[in-house]
């Protein structure tokens, strides 16, 4: 396949204060951001490509020298892959609050001088949209020719067609919802309680006492990592496959999927921030267009004016496909231009982000449909 | 299921269409039928399938596509949402057809539908010899058919006259051409306008 080849994120600072929807207000902020592909003349080809929970602006690519450093949707980015670089601007932004460079809690709070911990305020996805905003001025695109998500991402890629109407001219909204449902957020709240309730947390402070909660940190990405896998996969690739030969009639890991979420677990903590993760699955809880609206999706999905392509996958039981057709609905309602593919994948929610044929086959049709 | 037949039913289709209304086509295929109403008619719509690979070409053919399960019915549809709601070639693949036909009317002003016709002449005489038909419109061996329902024309027009469906209008054909003799016997595809019964007063 081929790739972007090696990529440098760059950085972009804002010095203008912004009030977040929260009510918190932060002096001035600072973006990195990954660009693949050429914008063109008339500033029309350029792609946002949104993360979602443990994502970041490494969509695609390579670092120099760190040959394992593959972008996290390298397998759909890049040159004559469905996500064209040759045709495309693409860009991928670590959002606000993020712990891969962009202004969060690892930050430096200017009135203090010490990191913001848990000092930095809850962001939604309305702010991580309007920040964005702020990038492509920077970027000099007035108008995404298409806004891409998976996830979280496809929220991001929803609400720029509520907040920027004017501002994108498609939006691929894949594996989302248009708001979690009650057993949703409750595996956000055993993930934050874990966090929270270690004793390495120190409230949120935790850097400045040089250790990590690490602990809690791991057993959200564990609880969080079944939601994104289906019954069947798991199955199939561990079943009640044991770790060693015996049963250890103890609490060692004696099945295989104990020790997968371990290993999940553990390599999630040397590369996350904790903070990061409370805010992340905050954001994730609030998103609700609807909300304004009385609950109406189809009133709230009103002022939209993108075509979209929404995707599901059979197995994904985070974010169903029940939850994806209540946006296509709403989009009918609405007389929005709109495509729906239903992919029979095995994979459970985590399948937007694997290279199963159909599914390419089908965002790279939707995305040769888009004009630049 | 429409490339089998050529494309006179589209020419049918689209003199019952005007132009810039609200369409729905159910198993729209690759979207031939909605691409040509949109360059004929400048209709506004969304084609319908549940096949994977016809949801991959309708999209190349730059119609707006939706993979829901008819079977499934379009609960999330609004009542009159569509000025015509079509089903071409596909009303004998569907299990459910009259939940299906009074979905179609609830959310469509009229619906047009079209089927193969089980009691042309040539289908009667493979059935004679002891055969299941083979045709052009109903191409397919008994073992491999995608078909569920297998109707003629006067059985059709005995479920509209019993569950309250109005048929507006019937055009009947032969390999392409126009039946007016005894279509039950004559047409191998029979083309419906269907509307609602009016409320009583």
């Amino acid at each position: 396949m081929n790739s972007v080849g090696v990529v440098t994120p760059q950085r972009v600072a804002f010095d203008a204060p912004i009030t977040l929807r929260g009510g918190a207000t932060l002096p001035g902020f600072e973006l990195v951001y990954e660009t693949y592909g050429e914008l063109n003349a008339e500033g029309s080809n350029a792609v946002l490509v949104c993360h979602a929970l443990s994502g970041s602006h490494h969509v695609a690519g390579t670092y120099a020298n760190e040959p394992n450093s593959v972008g996290w949707w390298d397998n759909l980015v890049g040159p004559g892959k469905p996500l064209d670089t040759n045709r495309f601007f693409v860009v991928g932004v670590n959002n606000l609050g993020g712990c891969y460079g962009s202004t969060g809690p690892m930050s430096l709070n200017p009135a203090t001088g010490k990191p913001y911990g848990a000092d930095f305020p809850v962001v939604t996805v309305e702010d991580w949209v309007a920040v964005q905003a702020q990038l492509a001025d920077r970027l000099g695109i007035d108008c995404w020719a298409a806004v891409l998500g998976g996830s979280v991402g496809g929220m991001q890629a929803l609400e720029w067609t509520l907040q920027y109407p004017d501002r994108v001219r498609h939006a691929l909204v894949i594996a989302s919802t248009p708001k979690l449902t009650a057993q949703n957020i409750a595996f956000n709240e055993v993930a934050r309680q874990a966090i929270l309730t270690d004793p390495d947390f120190h409230g949120g402070h935790f850097y400045e006492r040089g250790v990590l909660p690490v602990r809690g940190l791991r057993l959200a990405r564990m609880v969080g990592h079944i939601t994104y896998l289906s019954d069947f996969q798991m199955g199939e690739r561990f079943g009640r496959g044991l770790k060693n030969e015996k049963l250890s009639y103890g609490y060692d890991t004696d099945f295989q999927i104990e020790s997968y979420l371990r290993y999940q677990g553990d390599k999630f903590t040397t590369y996350f921030d904790a903070n990061t993760y409370l805010i992340t699955t905050k954001a994730l809880d609030y998103f609700d267009p609807a909300c304004g609206y009385g609950g109406d999706l189809q009133a709230a999905l009103a002022r939209a004016k993108a075509s979209f392509f929404v995707a599901s996958f059979s197995t994904d039981w985070r974010f169903t496909p029940e939850r994806s057709r209540e946006i296509v609905y709403a989009l009918m309602h609405n007389g929005r231009d709109v495509s729906y593919a239903e992919i029979d994948c095995s994979s459970g929610h985590d399948s937007f982000l694997l290279d199963d044929a159909h599914y390419h086959a089908v965002v790279g049709a939707y995305f040769d449909r888009i004009e630049t | 299921m429409t490339e089998i037949f050529g494309r006179f039913d589209f020419d049918v289709i689209a003199r019952w269409i005007v132009p810039g209304e609200r369409v729905l086509d159910l198993g729209c295929g690759d979207g031939s039928l909605l691409k040509f109403l949109k360059a004929e008619r400048d209709i506004r719509g969304y084609g319908v399938d549940n096949d994977p690979d016809n949801v991959l070409a309708a999209i190349k053919n730059g119609i707006n596509v939706l993979q829901f399960d008819l079977e499934k019915g379009l609960a999330g549809v609004d009542d009159d949402a569509f000025d015509h709601v079509i089903m071409s070639l596909s009303l004998q693949t569907v299990r459910h057809t009259v939940p299906l036909v009074q979905e179609m009317l609830r959310v469509g002003h009229e619906a047009v539908v079209s089927f193969p016709n089980f009691g042309h002449r040539s289908h009667r005489e493979a059935i004679a010899q002891g055969r299941m038909p083979v045709s052009e419109a109903l191409p397919y061996q008994w073992f491999n058919s995608p078909n569920v329902r297998f109707f003629t024309i006067a059985d059709f027009e005995s479920l509209c006259a019993d569950n309250g469906i109005v048929v507006r209008e019937g055009l009947f054909f032969d390999e392409g051409r126009a039946v007016t003799q005894d279509p039950n016997l004559n047409a191998d595809v029979a083309l419906y306008r269907l509307g609602r019964k009016a409320l009583r007063s």
